[in-house]
């Protein structure tokens, strides 16, 4: 069997005397989209900024396609493959559309390659290639920051946040891009605040509370039980005070 | 009239002030390159040109090789190592720490270099000229001849900026290193290698430094001040380009070489007399660029607070009334202790350790407390020094207070246009103030008049203070009382405000706080307290002493002892006049003394909050131990027992006193905690250390006294940690893969016994 092409193994993390995560195990098979849900504070970025190398765990292991890669430097790790779009929008504001897709290149494809790549996909860039990435709207600048995703075919794609402050039409414009490049067998990890955005692509979840995994498994054995335990905070949809109102799912389990 | 219609005139003054303006340009692109890519704002690239231009005149001239030869040797070689050098090792780890930190350590490096070039090539020494590039001929040029020399200086900045505009918009490397002044963790996410490309920035930087500095050596000849005050010119253009816009920067540049070189060939003179009002105006033509670089700052847009959370890795702890009056009693008492059994030399140099730790002090309110950096204490020394000198009183306590008054008022004069700048912005702002008090106002006849100024003694009714020893007690409890006022500030609501600024601006202006007052505010205080490092030196002092480069190693020290508490201050003081003792009592050490200053403060990086407060963490543990604190105390009066009555000699004593207040005190509560094998081998090499310190003579051991300090310092840090690492009851951690232990290395019975127990084979 081949290994997986992302794990997670025992990973506590934090910055300096805050621990984020603790004990976190995770697994991502070749060609899953894997969804990372969670409410504010749960670790999700965290656990982005640990598997792209931009924090080191402080116990655990990190292991790409079964080497062990703890420590690598975040550069490192992009150029063997790992490609991460970061929380908000993942261009460099100040250098133009095509400087943009130049920084692209370190990994290996050639400017030109990348170019076609990305115009082919998003013919909307190709208009602005000159413009100062800055100066685009919300959507089109994130189209930039994930057309890097699929320029530089990579073994294993991380995205944070993809639909934060864009429009929803936008946001399922983005995630057919995203379905697109699952397609072609490239794992996927998607994290997201809002649950109900990814669950049509993803085909594995992982519910992600306090630092901890809370529930893992197929997308669709998710239930809304679930869901709201993670969100709301255990017990508290079983709470037998009437000021359960809020809670979209008054039939929980009990701790 | 006609004289402005004079066509040749005019041409050659352009040309003139244009290849004035090009070496500023090259300078300041330079500038621009390394801030704009690493965000650190390198005070030390003039020195890093002028070094150059020294290398260069040494290969070309002194040694003479070919010009081609020894310009690629130093231009395309030994500057773009040595940039690249500086960034590995020194400015790659300053990380996370705050532009304070960051701005002292090229203040270091500026020091060290400063003192290296004095170190190689001494300033008395002649030397073969430096000659430009075919001296002699020149190129006729719209009906005037323009030298070799300018041409070859004009076209070296049209080639730069040519070069620089290629760099960094059509080449990856370029791109990426705007892409890291953007999002550097982004950069490194596109698998881009910042580190590698800011040391790719360093290295274009000092080459561009170099360039100018051997351009500019050509026009001004080689000394060492000069060459690294004219380059600090080139700052304005950097400033006028907003540290960003290259275009504008070389516009900046044209405009200040225009500017001079107008000045020299049509209002020096004529226009503008040499004497206003009995003020001489002499300083007048070099002061030009810090004029422009003071008006840049001042009319520069107001910068944006910054909002987010601020994370340093410097700690500072508020002090507490009962330890500050301790510290403040046992300074005193201690300086009465030793006073009578220093040779008159030595007192001499105590009083200047303790007028340099005054100036220190007057930086913790603003730079320890505020996060302000001011790059010129001993210029408010000097104020003070003259005020001290001129106001009537004859030194009475009331002159001193006058003294205070004034100089503090200046202070706030001075903050008030630099209040709406923070940062590099500022420290800039406060050396163009320091060098246009040194140019326009020290240099009159009514300030220093015959070079020199005698500042009379503070007079204090029924205690005679003449003799040397009287005025070191005396400025050991001045010390004493302005730091417990710096407690009292710090523990009062004032303090807690400048605490704030540093903070966070954008928060304490959200909170309804008054940043401006509170800026005009710890400026004063921070002058008042520089005027009486001057007030009270009561000696003969020159305006040499209160020069702007006089300030950097008070900065630097200041900084390195740590900034944000009293006893900070007292050891950078200490250190600067440790520095000087160097050179008074070791001749042969006079070289390592002007290095000394740059090489501690490169060390900053690895810890940011300063050396007082690592000594301090050492003895926290014994807070509240009264048992181990009175044996501390016994030991250390036992030590100045022996030495009172003659058993052990004056540096016996020293080195004593050092190595069980800096090696044993520490390691005290680790001994006394449990009573095993390693407390027992730890404490008969504490023993032994103390005994080899009392009771070999290090007088006669150690011929000079400079390296007599130098042993000193190795034997402290030898004693000391050796102990603790003997005393070190901690696991080690190893970091490594489970995968590679046991295959690789063997497990420890450490290991063993915690994987057994987390599996449960033992409890």
């Amino acid at each position: 069997m081949r290994p997986p092409i992302l794990e997670l193994r025992g990973v506590s993390a934090g910055y300096g005397a805050i621990e984020v995560l603790h004990d976190v195990d995770l697994v991502i098979e070749r060609g899953q989209v894997v969804a990372l849900l969670g409410p504010n504070g749960a670790g999700k970025t965290t656990t982005i900024r640990v598997a792209s190398g931009q924090v080191r765990p402080t116990t655990g292991f990190l292991h790409v396609a079964g080497r062990d890669v703890t420590g690598v430097s975040a550069g490192a790790l992009a150029r063997a493959g790992v490609c991460t779009i970061p929380e908000g929008r993942g261009i460099f504001a100040n250098l133009t559309v095509r400087e943009n897709l130049w920084m692209a290149t370190h990994g290996g494809p050639s400017l030109g390659e990348v170019e076609e790549c990305t115009y082919a996909r998003f013919p909307r860039l190709a208009e602005r290639r000159t413009q100062v990435a800055g100066t685009m709207s919300g959507g089109e600048q994130q189209m930039l920051a994930l057309a890097r995703g699929l320029a530089v075919d990579p073994v294993m794609l991380l995205l944070d946040e993809l639909s934060m402050g864009l429009a929803p039409k936008i946001v399922a414009e983005l995630y057919e891009q995203v379905a697109a490049i699952a397609s072609e067998g490239v794992s996927v990890l998607v994290v997201e605040q809002f649950a109900r955005t990814v669950l049509g692509v993803a085909d594995h979840t992982i519910l992600l509370a306090n630092g901890m995994v809370r529930w893992s498994g197929a997308t669709a054995d998710i239930g809304d039980t679930a869901l709201a335990e993670v969100y709301l905070g255990q017990g508290r949809s079983a709470d037998p005070t009437p000021d359960t109102t809020t809670s979209p799912s008054p039939g929980g389990t009990a701790p | 009239m006609l004289a402005l219609l004079d066509v040749d005139k005019l041409l050659t003054f352009t040309i003139i002030g244009l290849s004035t303006g090009a070496i500023y340009a090259i300078i300041a692109a330079g500038l621009v390159v390394t801030y704009t890519t690493s965000g650190i704002f390198n005070l030390a690239h003039g020195a890093t040109g002028m070094l150059a231009a020294f290398t260069y005149w040494q290969f070309r001239f002194a040694w003479g090789w070919p010009a081609p030869v020894a310009l690629v040797v130093v231009l395309l070689m030994l500057c773009p190592l040595f940039g690249a050098a500086t960034e590995r090792f020194i400015m790659r780890g300053l990380k996370g720490t705050t532009e304070v930190i960051r701005l002292t350590v090229t203040v270091a490096l500026f020091a060290g270099m400063l003192g290296l070039a004095n170190w190689i090539w001494p300033p008395d020494g002649s030397r073969v000229a430096f000659r430009r590039f075919f001296e002699g001929n020149t190129v006729p040029l719209g009906g005037i001849n323009v030298s070799w020399h300018r041409v070859i200086t004009l076209a070296c900045a049209v080639l730069v900026a040519a070069a620089l505009r290629y760099i960094m918009f059509r080449s990856r490397a370029g791109v990426t290193m705007r892409a890291v002044v953007d999002d550097r963790d982004l950069a490194e996410l596109n698998g881009g290698r910042p580190d590698r490309v800011a040391m790719l920035a360093w290295a274009l930087g000092a080459g561009l430094a170099g360039l100018a500095g051997v351009l500019l050596a050509g026009e001004q000849q080689l000394n060492i001040e000069p060459l690294v005050l004219l380059v600090i010119n080139a700052y304005a253009a950097a400033i006028l380009g907003r540290l960003r816009s290259l275009p504008w920067t070389f516009a900046g540049a044209a405009l200040l070489g225009l500017l001079d070189s107008y000045y020299l060939g049509y209002l020096d003179g004529r226009i503008i007399p040499s004497t206003m009002f009995g003020f001489s105006l002499n300083g007048l033509r070099a002061s030009i660029p810090i004029i422009v670089l003071f008006i840049a700052l001042v009319a520069m847009p107001v910068s944006r607070l910054r909002v987010g959370a601020v994370r340093f890795r410097e700690k500072h702890r508020e002090p507490v009334w009962s330890t500050s009056l301790l510290g403040a009693v046992l300074l005193v008492t201690f300086v009465i202790a030793i006073s009578g059994m220093l040779t008159r030399a030595n007192t001499l140099l105590a009083i200047n350790g303790f007028v340099f730790a005054i100036a220190a002090l007057s930086l913790v309110p603003l730079t320890g407390y505020a996060g302000q950096l001011s790059l010129a204490p001993m210029t408010f020394a000097g104020l003070g020094a003259i005020a001290m000198a001129k106001l009537p009183g004859n030194g009475s306590i009331l002159t001193l207070a006058g003294a205070i008054l004034i100089v503090a008022g200046i202070g706030a004069i001075v903050a008030l246009p630099a209040l709406r700048l923070s940062g590099v912005y500022l420290a800039l702002a406060t050396a163009a103030f320091a060098v246009l008090v040194s140019k326009l106002v020290f240099n009159q006849r009514q300030t220093f008049q015959t070079g020199n100024i005698d500042v009379p003694t503070l007079a204090i009714p029924f205690v005679d203070i003449g003799s040397p020893r009287s005025r070191l007690i005396l400025l050991s409890v001045a010390f004493a009382v302005l730091g417990l006022c710096i407690v009292a500030l710090r523990r009062s609501p004032l303090g807690r405000r400048l605490i704030a600024l540093k903070d966070s601006q954008a928060a304490a202006a959200t909170l309804g706080m008054n940043l401006t007052a509170t800026k005009v505010a710890a400026f004063a205080i921070s002058a008042g307290i520089a005027a009486c490092a001057g007030a009270l030196v009561g000696d003969k002092v020159s305006p040499q002493q209160y020069d702007f480069l006089q300030s950097l190693p008070v900065v630097l020290l200041a900084v390195v002892g740590g900034v944000a508490s009293v006893a900070g201050a007292l050891l950078g003081g200490m250190l600067l006049g440790g520095s000087l003792v160097l050179v008074i009592l070791a001749p042969a050490m006079t070289n390592i003394s002007k290095v000394l200053p740059g090489a501690i403060g490169i060390t900053l990086g690895r810890n940011p909050s300063g050396a007082s407060e690592q000594i301090a963490e050492n003895f926290r543990a014994l807070a509240g131990r009264w048992g181990l604190i009175s044996v501390a105390v016994a030991g250390g009066t036992g030590v100045w027992f022996l030495a009172n009555r003659g058993i052990i000699s004056n540096w016996s004593f020293v080195f004593a006193i050092a190595v069980w207040t800096l090696g044993v005190v520490p390691n005290l509560p680790a001994l006394a905690e449990r009573f095993d094998r390693r407390t027992v081998s730890a404490g008969i090499w504490l023993a032994a250390g103390m005994a080899a310190a009392a009771f070999i003579d290090w007088g006669t051991a150690v011929g000079s006294s400079g390296w007599r300090l130098l042993v000193l310092i190795a034997v402290v840090f030898t004693i000391g940690p050796i102990g603790e690492r003997l005393l070190d009851r901690s696991p080690r951690v190893r970091p490594g893969s489970p995968d590679a232990i046991g295959l690789t290395d063997d497990l420890t019975p450490l290991e063993v016994e915690d994987a057994e127990r987390r599996i449960g084979v033992v409890l």
